[in-house]
């Protein structure tokens, strides 16, 4: 099990009752975009749909993922992120950033 | 003490404006869920401090939430649409794109949210594109009623400007009317389950056969409340009229200055008096000559006066969408209409003096008003 820092935009914060920041326990040592979205999920089932389609799974148009100054947005979601990022997740030093894309003009 | 509630959903969350039976002193809570787009609000009839709304936003997608205390306070209740059929080998078949080309039905937002006139956990929803949605555990969970979609005409619906949208839902259970832009009206007679196009009479520029059965942009159908067979329509041209339950329409436009328009109200005590808030046409989405009128026909249609006690009459541009006016109950009925200005409007005599309730709120999408004992 591994413990990752996820920040959330605000408007999806204010919808699950949390600060800024949660922290998500992903199972295995292995880590993807889909099972840190997975787990955060699970702890925070009202974000169901709003960060991937509930249909497809896939991820929604203006939502991005960045963590250590990456973007990892075009990911494939079973992919294991990058050594260091998962290194940096794994031990707190950095955060899973779920942002809301700049869009609307 | 009566109160009345008015329910506003606007661009950027949702208001609830409450007052006497008056109406002429109003509170303003809001906004609740600041930054969505709150398409609408609706109370239970049963249980009027059972309120749903629909929240969406390009970012984040669709939720429902659930009042159980008048919209003090609000719970996110279920959110799945899945389209029958999506997750089969199949797939859940197409309607018809802008280029003509057939496009998978894919789920976008809700439009419109129904409760049920007995059970307040039943509540139907119309999803964009095209769907029927029904929830009788107070919206946690949703079933789609797949008769509409597959209905034979359905690979041949085309999407209005705002969407293939299912914006009009009338209960009159096991009777279910359903209006959609641009497909038209339909009828269930059997709660959901099979449905029939009902759009004869119904004559629409840009469609080459005049007969057409589907592929009318019908904007708003209200029924009275206590002559279910007969039907108002505002369509994206003609304002129009049924007497068997949409099996005919015919034209009650008459002396409107313009009969392009979105909503359509009807008095709750008078079966013949309609109102309407003609528009300058499909392309000028202000009213005609920068003078907001509401037009009213207290002879069913075909005479009409104008209404302007109270409303601007010079350097108004706004509009007033489809699902953004609603009457109340109240002996000498009360009219409301929101507008893309933000303004929301009241008249607590029937039409003919108006006043606004609020005047900056951002852009609204739905009015529906409460009458609370």
């Amino acid at each position: 099990m591994t413990s990752i820092r996820v920040v959330l935009p605000v408007h999806l914060r204010n919808l699950a009752r949390t600060g800024k920041e949660v922290t998500v326990s992903v199972p295995g040592d292995g880590v993807t975009q889909r099972a840190v979205l997975d787990a955060l999920e699970l702890a925070y089932p009202v974000l169901l749909g709003t960060i991937r389609d509930r249909q497809t799974g896939k991820r929604r148009a203006f939502v991005r993922f960045y963590a250590c100054e990456q973007d990892l947005s075009n990911e494939p979601p079973d992919a294991p992120l990058p050594a260091a990022v998962t290194a940096a997740l794994a031990a707190g030093a950095e955060p899973f950033l779920v942002v809301g894309a700049m869009a609307g003009g | 003490m009566t109160q009345v509630r008015v329910l506003a959903g606007t661009r950027k969350g949702a208001f609830v404006l409450t007052s006497d039976e008056k109406r002429e002193k109003w509170s303003v809570t809001g906004p609740h869920f600041g930054g969505w787009e709150i398409y609408h609000l609706k109370g239970s009839p049963v249980n009027p401090d059972r309120i749903y709304a629909s929240q969406n936003t390009g970012w984040f997608g669709q939720l429902i939430q659930r009042s159980d205390d008048g919209g003090l306070t609000w719970e996110p209740v279920g959110n799945d649409f899945s389209y029958a059929g999506a997750s089969d080998e199949q797939g859940p078949g197409t309607h018809l794109w802008y280029d003509g080309t057939p496009k998978p039905w894919e789920f976008k937002r809700v439009w419109h949210l129904e409760p049920s006139k007995t059970d307040p956990d039943t509540v139907f929803a119309g999803a964009e594109d095209a769907a029927l949605f029904k929830s009788v555990d107070g919206g946690v969970s949703w079933t789609e009623l797949t008769g509409l979609r597959k209905h034979p005409t359905g690979p041949s619906w085309q999407p209005g400007a705002g969407g293939l949208c299912p914006h009009t839902i009338i209960l009159q259970e096991p009777r279910i009317y359903v209006a959609i832009s641009a497909a038209g009206t339909l009828r269930s007679d059997d709660g959901g389950e099979t449905w029939r196009v009902i759009n004869k009479g119904l004559l629409s520029d840009g469609i080459p056969d005049p007969d057409a059965e589907a592929g009318h942009c019908v904007h708003h159908v209200e029924a009275h409340p206590t002559k279910p067979d007969t039907l108002f329509m505002q369509k994206h041209w003609d304002v129009m009229r049924s007497d068997d339950a949409g099996e005919n329409w015919h034209e009650i436009s008459g002396n409107l200055p313009s009969d392009f328009g979105f909503p359509i109200g009807v008095h709750p005590h008078e079966a013949e008096t309609l109102y309407v808030v003609p528009i300058t046409s499909d392309s000028l989405h202000y009213p005609p000559d920068g003078a907001l009128k509401v037009w009213r026909s207290r002879t069913g249609g075909n005479e009409w006066e104008p209404l302007t006690n109270g409303l601007p009459q010079r350097d108004c541009y706004v509009n007033v969408y489809r699902d953004a006016m609603s009457i109340d109950t109240l002996d000498e009925a009360g009219i409301y209409f929101g507008t893309t200005g933000g303004q929301v409007y009241v008249s607590p005599d029937s039409g003919d003096t108006w006043e606004p309730i609020v005047r900056d709120l951002p852009a609204v999408l739905s009015v529906e008003v409460q009458v609370l004992p």
